[in-house]
């Protein structure tokens, strides 16, 4: 099966004579900016095949594909879980492949990360969990005291504070995941299948809450297979296929001004 | 601030590790105790094996009509002999009245001393005797021996004694060396097997802390602490133990028995001080160093 997607590929290449070749140039002012980005796990699997695309300050895009299109491949560079093996990937006008691997968890801080499987730390309440992306960063105990419990009544989870992960719902989890790697405030949030384990309710919730994330200014990526959830959302959409870039378009309708409100009401009602 | 927050973390990971954090103090503590009970008896046992390689001696008899200054003369000769370590004059007189200590009867039907003057020779390495017999009385070309000096009768050095203790002491001490380097490789694999073991079950969570944006040192040092606490308790849980069974087991023995108060083992509160070091060390840096392969996220 997957030797035959590999040979579908390959082939389709050969037939194509215009690949992507022109260089694309990183425009000025972009949080994220692929350009010609290329992952290959061996000489045969080729996960990006000289990608390239811009993301501007503010923008809420979702990253869409079947499973090995190559999304969570441009996830994990842009956190620097992998490096490329050719082509730029800069953002907020930095170069990653210049930071050096000491420095990696200092670029982290500026990033808020979510994941399909949450990733929180077993072994820590709700609140601890939250609280340790502030003490990475060497936050005083005063301003976690502040800062903790405000974000996770933003999320909505002033009454589980004391709660351990394994004790909440798949749902609440997320929002955990959320409100840690909103603590900091980064002006990048990337998120990976972040209702790839959720049902279709608690999944709008979830996307509300990033959607609030993105009113405040703070850029969302996200990536996910969801088409029906993208389709309602009505926002910037790049869609992979075995690692290309084969549609980035701005939806019509794209209502930037809406509030978390209405955004609810008109996911909820498109659902229907 | 910093190092409250690592010290509350190690202990929080304590806590919710109980199991692992155990086994890993078990682990500490068993090869303590072998090595505290190993170390002073390999220590004994290669002392007694070196007290008896000094007692390779040879002895050089005197011609019975020498005068002083035959035995000055050898006296110098010997001094001067590279490999000779210590030498001791007894006498005819000395000799005499040591042996006739301890035979009162067969010497006073014997009337005269019938004992040579003698030099007792300590080579200054119990193997080099051989040679230093033949240096004293090289082999003479007709066969069987002569001597350096005309004083001397002849060279002995009891030689099928010698030989036995030297190669025996020399097995013994071998494989004293060779047990003890094991012991030690052996628990130092253990100790960090087990930390590896208990760091893996939190592979994930490391991981999940990288991604946070932790530095590694943020990550590594409530694991060394945790390294530090688990030594420490292991170590003194054996330590304590050993000075339990020294003053219930071996102090009375001891009392009784010169043997056991061998020569020279190991000072007891500095055998302690190497343990506990070497508990926390090894502990410490094991969980430090096996970090390293979860912190490449």
């Amino acid at each position: 099966m997957a030797a035959t997607e590999r040979h579908l590929r390959r082939r389709r290449r050969r037939d194509d004579p215009h690949r992507p070749s022109a260089p694309h140039t990183p425009a000025t002012g972009a949080v994220i900016s692929f350009s010609g980005v290329e992952k290959r796990y061996s000489t045969t699997d080729v996960a990006l095949d000289g990608v390239s695309f811009d993301i501007y300050p503010g923008e809420f895009v979702f990253l869409v594909g079947h499973s090995g299109s190559g999304k969570s491949t441009a996830m994990k560079l842009l956190i620097k879980e992998l490096e490329p093996t050719a082509g730029e990937i800069r953002v907020a006008g930095r170069d990653l492949q210049k930071i050096p691997r000491q420095r990696v968890p200092y670029y982290r801080r500026n990033l808020g990360v979510i994941f399909q499987d949450y990733k929180l730390l077993p072994n820590r309440t709700v609140y601890e969990n939250v609280a340790y992306a502030l003490q990475v960063t060497g936050g005083s105990r005063r301003e976690i005291r502040a800062k903790v419990p405000d974000i996770l009544r933003l999320t909505g989870l002033s009454t589980k504070l004391h709660n351990y992960p394994d004790q909440l719902s798949g749902g609440e989890q997320q929002r955990v995941a959320i409100a840690r790697a909103f603590v900091n405030h980064p002006p990048l949030l990337i998120a990976d299948e972040p209702t790839g384990n959720l049902d279709p309710e608690t999944s709008i919730g979830i996307m509300q809450l990033i959607y609030r994330i993105n009113q405040t200014g703070t850029t969302v990526l996200v990536a996910t297979h969801d088409v029906a959830m993208v389709d309602k959302m009505r926002r910037r959409v790049i869609e992979l296929q075995a690692g290309r870039v084969v549609r980035d378009e701005k939806a019509g309708a794209y209502a930037a001004n809406e509030n978390t409100r209405e955004f609810a009401i008109r996911m909820r009602s498109a659902q229907g | 601030m910093r190092p409250v927050f690592f010290l509350r973390e190690a202990i929080r990971a304590l806590k919710r590790n109980a199991i692992p954090s155990f086994a890993a103090m078990a682990t500490v503590l068993v090869t303590v105790l072998v090595l505290g009970v190993f170390l002073p008896v390999v220590q004994a046992t290669t002392g007694a094996a070196n007290e008896v390689r000094n007692k390779v001696i040879a002895d050089v008899y005197l011609k019975s009509d020498v005068k002083k200054a035959d035995i000055q003369r050898v006296e110098r000769l010997l001094r001067s002999e590279p490999l000779v370590g210590h030498i001791e004059f007894i006498s005819k007189e000395q000799a005499y009245a040591s042996e006739r200590k301890r035979n009162p009867k067969a010497y006073e039907l014997l009337g005269s001393n019938p004992l040579p003057d003698t030099f007792r020779v300590t080579p200054k390495n119990p193997d080099d005797i051989g040679k230093l017999k033949d240096a004293l009385a090289p082999a003479a070309p007709g066969g069987g021996t002569s001597v350096v000096d005309p004083a001397i009768d002849e060279v002995r050095n009891r030689e099928e004694d010698t030989n036995k203790i030297l190669s025996v002491t020399r097995v013994v001490k071998i494989t004293m060396g060779l047990l003890l380097g094991l012991l030690g490789v052996a628990s130092m694999l253990l100790i960090a097997n087990t930390i590896r073991l208990s760091l893996y079950a939190r592979r994930r969570e490391v991981e999940v802390m990288k991604l946070v944006g932790a530095t590694d040192w943020f990550i590594r040092w409530p694991f060394v602490l945790e390294g530090v606490i688990v030594g420490a308790a292991g170590g003194l849980i054996a330590v304590g133990l050993l000075v339990v069974a020294k003053i219930a087991v071996v102090d009375p023995l001891a009392e009784d028995f010169a043997l056991i108060a061998a020569p020279d083992t190991i000072d007891f509160p500095l055998l302690i001080g190497i343990l506990l070091v070497a508990a926390i060390a090894v502990s410490a840096l094991g969980s430090g160093l096996s970090l390293r392969r979860f912190l490449r996220v």
